[in-house]
Order: C-alpha cells, then sequence, then structure tokens
C-alpha cells in the first residue's frame, strides 16, 4: 500500500467511496439474490467481500458492471454508484461502464488468441479500426505486461496462445488486459483458487502494487487471503450484508455471532 | 538358538510365500467378468466391421463395373443417343450448380440463424417453440418439401422450373440441420470466453464476430458437410422443381447453365438411365453412380480442408 492511497484512505477531509449502493436488491427470476445491500466500498484499496457460498457475492461484483444483466431473466432495484455516478441512470452506456470496471474470474479465461492480442482487444473494441499504430499498441501491451510484471518472461512469446500459458501467468494475463482499459475498479472473483500457493502469493503481490491506482475488489473463499491482503472486509450471509469494518477489527473482534461463526468455520 | 531362528525364519518367509501365491489371482467371479469383457469386445468388432464391409463392398463393385467406362471423356461430355452411350457432363454440372446453390442460400441464413437463436434469443416459450420447430423440420421427408417448392418457388415465386427453384428447395431442406449443427457449434465454445469479452465492454456481436465464430468455424462446416451429400443425393425434391431428363450442354463450359434454366441432375440421371431408357449399356449406370460418388467426395474434400485449417487454429 503507498503512502498516496493511505492518506486518501484515513485524511481528515473524510473517505471517498468509488462504490457505493443504495437498497440494492436484486433477484434471478423469482428467486431474491441480494437482500437491501447498502455499502460503501473505500477508493485505492482492496477490499474483500467474503461469505459461504451462494451467499450472492459473486452475485454483487457481477451487479458493479451490469453483466449479469448478460445472463437472462434478472431484475434491479434500488441504486449503485460508481465515481458517485449511479450506473442505472439511462444515459449510461454499457461499454463505457465495464472498461471503467473489469472483472477477473475463478478460472483464468485468457481468449484463444495470442498474448498481444489478448491484451490490446479490449483496447481494439472499443475504438475505431485502424486508430492505433503498431508502434501504439506495441507500447501498449509493453506497458501492460511491465505492470504485472510478465514482460520479462513473455516479451519472446507475445504470439504464442495465451491459453498454453501456465496458470498463474494466465492470471497475470487477465489482470493485465484490463489495464490499458484504464479502469477504475477491478473485481476479482475468487481469483486465486484455480491457483497453487506460489502462484497465489505472486497475485497476491500484485494485486498489492495495483492497488494504490485501481480500486480491488476481490471475492474470496479463503479467510487467510482475507485478512492478508484487504483492508476492509465485508461478511455476506444468504444475500444480506451481515457486518463490514476494517479486516482486522471483523476478524478479532466481530459483531454479529453469525460472522464469528463463519471466520472460526463452524459452517462454510 | 542361532539354527532356531534361522528355522523359524525359514518358515516364517515360507508361510508368507505360500500365502503370496494365492494374492491377486482371479477368482471365479473376475474369471467371468474378463470372459465378458472379451466377448462385448470381440462382438462390437465384428459389428463395426459388418458395418465397413458393404461400403467397401459397394464402392468397390461400383469401380469395377464402371471401369470400363470412366474416362475424362466421360466426365466431360453429354449423353448422347438416348442417354445410351456419352458421359455425364451436363447432369454432373446440375447437381454442382444445385448443391452450390443451395449452399450460399443455406449457409449464411442457417448460420446467423443459429447465432441468434444460441447468442441472443431469451430462453422462453418462443425460443423453445423455434427450436423444437427446427428440429422436427429437420425430419420432414424430402418428398414433402419437393411439393412445397413446387407451390411456393415454382408456382407462387412464379419462378418457374429452374436451377433456382430447385436450389431453394435444397436449401430449405437443409436448413434446420444447418441450424441444429450451428448451434450444436456455438454451444461448444466455453462460456468462459464470452464472459471474459463482454467484462471488457464488449458488445455480444463483437464477441460472437471475433471470439465465438472463429472458435466454432469446424464444427459449423461438419454440419455443412454433411448437408452437401445430402442435398447432392436427393432426387424427390428436385424432379418437381428444376430437375429435367435431358439439356445438351456445351461441353466443358462450367458456365453454361443459368440459375434461371432447368438442369440435368446426376441423381436423377441414374435413376432415369437405370429404369426409364431401355437397352442402356451397363456400365453408364455405374460410371454415373461413380461421378455421383466422386462429386460430393470433391466438395466434401474442400470442406474439410477449410475444416483442418480452421481447427488447427483453435486450442484451449
Amino acid at each position: 500500500m503507498n503512502a498516496g492511497a493511505e492518506a486518501k484512505y484515513e485524511g481528515n477531509g473524510g473517505r471517498i467511496y468509488s462504490i457505493e449502493t443504495n437498497r440494492l436488491n436484486f433477484w434471478y427470476g423469482d428467486f431474491q439474490a441480494l437482500i437491501d445491500i447498502s455499502i460503501s466500498i473505500p477508493d485505492g484499496l482492496i477490499t474483500g467481500l467474503i461469505g459461504p457460498s451462494g451467499c450472492g457475492k459473486s452475485t454483487l461484483l457481477r451487479c458493479f458492471n451490469r453483466v449479469n444483466e448478460r445472463y437472462g431473466n434478472v431484475t434491479t432495484t434500488g441504486e449503485i454508484k460508481i465515481m458517485g455516478k449511479n450506473i442505472y441512470d439511462s444515459d449510461v452506456s454499457l461499454p463505457e461502464l465495464r472498461k471503467a470496471v473489469g472483472m477477473v474470474f475463478q478460472r483464468p479465461n485468457p481468449l484463444p488468441i495470442s498474448v498481444y492480442e489478448n491484451i490490446i482487444f479490449g483496447a481494439r473494441i472499443h475504438s475505431q479500426f485502424g486508430a492505433f499504430s503498431k508502434s501504439e499498441t506495441d507500447g501498449i501491451v509493453e506497458q501492460a505486461l511491465k505492470e504485472v510484471s510478465l514482460w520479462e518472461d513473455l516479451k519472446d512469446k507475445l504470439k504464442s496462445k495465451a491459453t498454453t500459458l501456465q496458470l498463474e501467468q494466465q492470471q497475470k494475463l487477465c489482470i493485465a488486459r484490463l489495464l490499458p482499459l484504464k479502469p477504475q475498479v477491478i473485481l476479482m472473483d475468487e481469483p486465486c483458487s484455480a491457483l497453487d500457493t506460489k502462484a497465489t502469493h505472486a497475485i497476491e503481490e500484485l494485486m498489492s502494487t495495483l492497488a494504490s491506482r485501481y480500486t480491488i475488489l476481490i471475492v474470496t473463499h479463503n479467510m487467510a487471503q482475507a485478512r492478508r491482503i484487504s483492508k476492509e472486509c465485508f461478511f455476506m450471509l444468504l444475500g444480506e450484508m451481515v457486518e463490514h469494518g476494517r479486516t482486522e477489527d471483523l476478524f478479532l473482534s466481530p459483531q454479529d455471532p453469525r460472522t464469528a461463526d463463519y471466520i472460526e468455520g463452524r459452517y462454510g | 538358538m542361532e539354527a532356531n531362528r534361522q528355522i523359524l525364519e525359514a518358515e516364517l518367509e515360507r508361510e508368507i510365500f505360500t500365502h503370496s501365491q494365492t494374492l491377486f489371482t482371479q477368482t471365479a467371479k473376475s474369471r467371468q467378468e474378463q470372459w465378458i469383457e472379451n466377448l462385448v469386445k470381440t462382438t462390437l468388432l465384428i459389428l463395426t466391421l459388418l458395418i465397413i464391409f458393404p461400403l467397401i463392398l459397394i464402392v468397390g463393385f461400383l469401380f469395377y463395373k464402371s471401369l470400363p467406362i470412366l474416362s475424362f471423356e466421360f466426365l466431360f461430355s453429354n449423353p448422347i443417343r438416348g442417354m445410351r452411350a456419352g458421359g455425364v457432363w451436363a447432369p454432373f454440372l446440375g447437381t454442382i450448380y444445385l448443391v452450390v446453390v443451395s449452399l450460399l442460400v443455406a449457409t449464411p441464413i442457417g448460420v446467423l440463424a443459429a447465432v441468434y437463436l444460441n447468442e441472443y434469443a431469451r430462453n422462453n416459450w418462443a425460443t423453445r417453440i423455434t427450436n423444437l420447430a427446427v428440429v422436427n423440420l429437420a425430419g420432414v421427408p424430402s418428398i414433402v418439401h419437393a411439393l412445397f417448392g413446387l407451390g411456393a418457388f415454382v408456382l407462387f415465386a412464379r419462378m418457374g422450373r429452374s436451377i433456382l427453384a430447385a436450389s431453394l428447395t435444397l436449401a430449405i431442406m437443409t436448413l434446420p440441420v444447418i441450424i441444429a449443427s450451428t448451434k450444436e457449434a456455438l454451444g461448444a465454445v466455453p462460456m468462459a470466453f464470452r464472459e471474459a469479452c463482454w467484462n471488457v465492454g464488449a458488445s455480444r456481436w463483437q464477441t460472437i464476430r471475433q471470439i465465438v465464430l472463429p472458435n466454432s468455424t469446424s464444427g459449423i462446416l461438419t454440419g455443412i458437410i454433411l448437408q452437401v451429400s445430402r442435398a447432392a443425393g436427393e432426387t424427390a425434391p428436385i424432379m418437381f422443381t428444376g430437375a429435367i431428363f435431358f439439356k445438351a450442354l456445351d461441353e466443358g463450359n462450367i458456365f453454361a447453365y443459368n440459375i434461371f434454366d432447368q438442369c440435368m441432375a446426376l441423381s436423377m440421371h441414374l435413376f432415369t438411365i437405370s429404369t426409364q431408357v431401355p437397352d442402356v449399356p451397363e456400365a453408364l449406370p455405374y460410371g454415373t453412380a461413380v461421378v455421383l460418388l466422386g462429386a460430393v467426395l470433391l466438395i466434401n474434400a474442400v470442406a474439410i480442408l477449410f475444416r483442418v485449417y480452421f481447427r488447427s487454429r483453435k486450442k484451449w
């Protein structure tokens, strides 16, 4: 965590929130997956989202770039503000929203094209054909790969298929391909659960270096991981937000007995 | 003492040894299972050979019977003397025209309809009924398609009996299968790729155009390839809508047909010279059959080359 973000967080000018929800309700068909969620997620920090399987963590995450709507029959009520703007306003363009709010998945899902094309894919679909010269795209790819410290490993493999890389490299690539879009928020849905411990460590380290520039919201099943990397933590259960607070407070002295039971592993 | 111990050890060893003799050996049950296993394997092998055997016989027999007549001249000359001699140029070219025109119509419509059904359509009753209709249409007998083509294209749309009307009839016949197989190919593209695209802000069409279609091309082509053989082999749908018994054609000119003309076709020509014309030399129908087979294989081979090319680009 760098000093700037720390100052933003603890400064006396009040906190800055990248994501705020107000009485957010969400249904898949008749099933209510999110119930009256009102939360504020601080800017420029890593925030953790924990809770047992099926509690709505991933659903909540997918609300923040409205990609939920691609999965069929869903209903949303309430308000979600990203950088102060309600994303359900009628003038919101979904491609622009998703550009600003990127997502990383549980299983690394690089596209079945080259490493180079994967990185440039997002930038290409958001610009006119031929908007970038070769040297510009080269620069974008190099910078994005450097930011996730993959450049040294992959600079000679830019033409190889991204799906043939090691899992750790694939996941870093999935993070790198968001960066050319200059996102404000990066949503991570259990980004390490398909990875081994060494790769998990590498991804966590990467998250810490990125946290100063991007707001990161991570869903995780791994309590230890939530404790290691998040500054703030939210605990969800059966579609409801049970408790939130600074990660250390939440883990050391949970206020709600359900939170205590969960983090002590009595259910999960 | 020492001797005692040695005896004891030897005995112990023997005991372990005798015991291990029966270890992992067959029991009555495992012997029975082994026997069944062998029986099943042999039966399946025999059944598979039984399927391949007639195929080899048919192809071999065709070639053997047609050997006296097969030549380039046979392929590139018109039937003469009331179809009792000469070659198969006019029907050969007719079949190529029918297949190509019908594919040109059916492929884009079928593939795009499948893209809509698989990528855009919501899972509601209208979609489900459409899917059901597609599956059922694939099972409609070709003679019914023929009557539909006669009514809709030849009479109602005033195309008359022509290559166009016959090709459209064939296209209607092949469409449902192309839609069904394309949907399957699209469905085989992992959802994760679509999610990856959507989450960087790609529209549905950008996702389909850049990721989904390129990665399902080999599957889509497989479906189309199968329809080539079907379109080339069917006689009923073209008999009422555009095929004629005889037409003299410019030999060797591949543009000899106009799509508003009627044409000869190999399948119908084969039917004609086998059953309708007396005193046809025996080799002639066999030669025609070989050309039909060869034409289908030729079109398939081109499609297979495409498929191999696209499959080599796909890896995940």
